[in-house]
């Protein structure tokens, strides 16, 4: 038997190696960051400051740095890697059927990945804008430590309903996104296994529902106390 | 039993086709979905018109050689059932059924229902067989003690049948349950060890080649497979071939 590999890169199964493996990293990125955010609860000028204290940290310790930029491949590698897949299997069927009931053998969330992919990259870019970009390139204010004024920037910024209706829905795309893709990635990668995959697709449906939830409490709150208001 | 049949037509493979509707009565609940099908032709024959050509052999749902995506299902509505074990009674009188046939662009129409499934046998002919010595000292399989339940599981996936309703149903017309069925039923055995690192590659290697799309994990082609092959042998398809990958040598 000649053997015909093309390794880990190019296969079909290797595309979703990729897919799997950034898609999971972004998972522990979400984790992170959610905890970041969970300092937004404190308010007042202590809350500000650890929060700007936090933000400097972020971008300037070298670990967490080498991490910022291995998020941003991993961005970039699940992005084209998740393009270059749709536009094969949409190549896979040239001719679709008159009627076809999806609905009856699969989940929503699996069959619109990639369009919840593409809300969640859109939002991204939003959100990066936002807050990532106006932090390293925009002009912002110190606070009494001296440090860029985030937290200021933040919490003004879901002051606003629409601002918080347009995070409020892209989280729960991601949350959709996440309810198939979090535990769908053990299956790419091989991890099958009677014992254990009925606890991992309970951890990852908890994972996927639960760390939006998070995101989302800390929009709300943002939005009901208005703590920039109030300082 | 009156029903309204909207069935694809389609000349030949380079044609263009299109759904055409076909009133017919007189169907019995006791007929099977191909018999139904039997009695439509009689009739087009009857009034001149062309039969419709669809794919069938054995008829007892063992061959895999039936087919149809049926009211939006691969082999209807039924589950762990070939087209040829559906029956008519799982409709009712004054429905409108779709016929149509597997859609993927690793399998052409040939003619009206009936698509080219050879891309199967290709990927088949890529690794799915063991090579055992045939020359008067055959051992006997029995020799080499097997766990039953490596048996049993590795027996499972051998009772795929490679009709394709997974590839029909999936959204991206992966092979994946397919192929990972031929290859497990081998790399679940002792027998299947020599050649296992070579087959997962080359398997796969021909199945993208084919042409068909990638797995999202969607658990569709389980759901409508008629012999109710399991995701477990893609993810045991998905390990193999990373450790395949790895180790090697070319």
């Amino acid at each position: 038997m000649a053997t015909s590999s093309k390794g880990l890169f190019g296969s079909s199964l290797a595309r979703k190696y990729w897919m799997a493996v950034s898609g999971l990293f972004l998972c522990t990125f979400l984790v992170g960051h959610l905890l970041g955010n969970f300092q937004l609860f404190v308010s007042g000028e202590e809350g500000k400051l650890a929060f700007n204290e936090y933000g400097h940290f972020m971008t300037t310790f070298p670990l967490v740095k080498i991490l910022s930029y291995v998020t941003y491949l991993s961005v970039l590698l699940h992005t084209v890697d998740g393009i270059l897949l749709a536009l094969q299997n949409r190549a896979a069927r040239p001719v679709g059927y008159v009627k076809e009931k999806q609905s009856v053998n699969a989940s929503w969330a699996s069959r619109k990945m990639a369009l919840l992919g593409t809300l969640t990259l859109f939002f991204i870019i939003v959100h990066m804008k936002s807050f990532w970009y106006e932090m390293h390139f925009g002009s912002l204010g110190t606070d009494a430590n001296g440090n860029k004024d985030l937290w200021t920037l933040t919490v003004t910024a879901f002051e606003q309903w629409w601002y918080v209706a347009f995070y409020v829905v892209a989280i729960t795309g991601l949350a959709f996104h996440l309810s198939h893709g979090a535990q769908s990635a053990f299956q790419t990668l091989g991890i099958n296994h009677p014992k254990y995959t009925p606890i991992i697709q309970k951890t990852m449906t908890a994972f996927a529902w639960l760390i939006p939830a998070g995101f989302v409490a800390v929009a709300v709150f943002l939005f009901v106390v208005q703590p920039g208001q109030n300082l | 039993m009156d029903l309204t049949l909207k069935i694809w037509r389609q000349n030949g493979p380079q044609e263009k086709g299109e759904m055409k509707t076909y009133p017919i009565s007189g169907v019995e609940e006791d007929m099977s979905f191909l018999e139904m099908l039997d009695y439509l032709n009689d009739q087009l024959i009857n009034e001149g018109i062309e039969p419709v050509v669809f794919d069938h052999d054995c008829r007892e749902g063992i061959c895999g050689m039936c087919s149809l995506f049926i009211n939006g299902e691969a082999h209807g509505p039924g589950r762990k059932v070939t087209t040829c074990q559906l029956h008519m009674r799982e409709f009712k009188s004054g429905d409108t059924v779709y016929i149509e046939p597997f859609r993927a662009k690793a399998f052409p129409i040939i003619k009206d229902l009936m698509v080219d499934r050879t891309a199967f046998d290709r990927i088949q002919r890529a690794g799915g067989y063991i090579s055992v010595n045939t020359s008067g000292n055959t051992i006997d399989a029995n020799a080499i003690p097997v766990p039953k339940e490596d048996a049993d599981r590795a027996f499972d996936a051998a009772t795929c049948i490679g009709c394709g309703a997974c590839v029909a149903t999936c959204k991206n017309s992966s092979a994946m349950l397919f192929a990972s069925a031929k290859i497990s039923q081998f790399s679940l055995l002792p027998q299947g060890q020599p050649e296992a690192k070579e087959r997962v590659l080359n398997m796969v290697h021909q199945m993208d080649l084919e042409g068909f799309g990638n797995c999202t994990n969607t658990g569709a082609c389980e759901v409508e497979c008629p012999k109710g092959i399991s995701l477990e042998n893609i993810a045991r398809m998905n390990r193999d071939y990373l450790f395949a990958s790895l180790s090697s040598n070319k």
